[in-house]
């Protein structure tokens, strides 16, 4: 299984996850949002970046209350919601936004 | 309400410690510890970490991992305060039989989110007695 | 509050029982279980540790048959006991300890 960028073959799992994080990009991530149904603005990339960055740290994607808890010290109450998250994922931040990131799915989450 | 029926209102919290005994890469014992660490965060309850023997060897810092082939899963243990856990007891006659002292581990913080986000240390150096008097207060233990 | 600790490994191989009575309270029972057995054989370096430990040393009676070990062998003050005492070990105490 495979998306199609540009010609360049990029392998993911059976669920979407891409198998290998290194290949990720930032036309990629438009692809892969636009799997989901997701047209990527700006507030989409904010959490995208944040979850990059946070598994850049502490390579592991973090799970939603970690993500929420942080968008909430970082950017606000207001950003900081699973409802806002919601808003901008609706399938799910750990599922959606963790997959057009490109990083693995969270750790327990099922 | 009495305090019994509070507790089971709220869900009783109880506190469980996770044992680290094994060194990182040789066996996957330490790798899974840490994923039932990061999934068993999302239960609330009262968690801590102990590292005893070879275990302690799991927060040295410098790990590198690239020429093995092995996952470097170190960095997570610094995600550890997001997911509220903080209290990482690391045995110092351990640590001592092995030639380390606190610098040679990575430096683990959490933050306060009641003191102003304040960053805490989370590994506590204790000694043997206090290790068996902190096993000996759990609800719950599993070992890895 | 009191721990059941149980010990699967030879003391012979691995330091797990070594760890576990370093670690035991006096009001703990330690098991030794499947080759955790070979730690309750009298005249070692361990029947030191073992008879000299302020907890409760039990071992289980069908993994030292097994192993051919004759329970005259056995390190003085080790108890002897089956699967039933195993299950009243377990609701005796408050959690158990697994030192795998």
């Amino acid at each position: 299984m495979a998306y199609d960028l540009n010609g360049t073959t990029i392998e993911h799992d059976e669920e979407g996850y891409l198998t290998d994080l290194s290949q990720w990009n930032e036309e990629l991530a438009i692809i892969l949002a636009k799997d989901e149904n997701i047209e990527m603005n700006e507030e989409h990339w904010e959490v995208i970046n944040f979850l990059r960055n946070y598994y850049d740290e502490y390579q592991i994607a973090p799970a939603i209350r970690v993500l929420v808890k942080a968008l909430k010290k970082t950017m606000g109450k207001e950003k900081g919601s699973n409802k806002y998250l919601y808003t901008l994922f609706p399938y799910g931040p750990a599922k959606q936004a963790c997959k057009i990131a490109g990083l693995p799915k969270p750790t327990g989450c099922i | 309400m009495s305090e019994d029926m509070q507790e089971e209102a709220e869900g009783t919290v109880k506190k469980f410690m996770y044992v680290n005994r094994k060194a990182p890469y040789g066996t996957i014992y330490a790798l899974e510890a840490l994923e039932v660490v990061l999934i068993g965060a999302a239960f609330d309850q009262d968690v801590s970490l102990a590292f005893i023997d070879d275990g302690v060897f799991q927060l040295s810092n410098g790990q590198n991992t690239t020429d093995i082939g092995i996952k470097n899963f170190s960095p997570a243990f610094g995600a550890l305060g997001d997911y509220d856990v903080s209290k990482l007891y690391v045995e110092k006659e351990s640590m001592d039989e092995r030639g380390l002292a606190l610098d040679d581990l990575m430096e683990l913080t959490w933050e306060d989110e009641d003191d102003d986000w304040e960053e805490k240390p989370s590994i506590h150096l204790v000694s043997r007695e206090e290790m068996k008097t902190i096993l000996g207060n759990q609800d719950v233990i599993l070992s890895f | 509050m009191s721990i059941l600790h149980t010990v699967n490994k030879s003391p012979f191989q691995k330091n797990d029982l070594e760890s576990c009575l370093a670690h035991v309270n006096s009001n703990d029972a330690v098991l030794l279980i499947e080759d955790g057995v070979y730690g309750a054989i009298s005249g070692t370096r361990f029947s030191v540790l073992t008879s000299s430990s302020d907890a409760d040393i039990y071992c289980l009676k069908a993994d030292l048959d097994a192993r051919g070990i004759d329970p005259d062998k056995l390190t003085d003050g080790v108890k002897l006991i089956d699967y039933d005492g195993f299950v009243d070990l377990v609701a005796q105490n408050d959690a158990v300890n697994s030192w795998l």
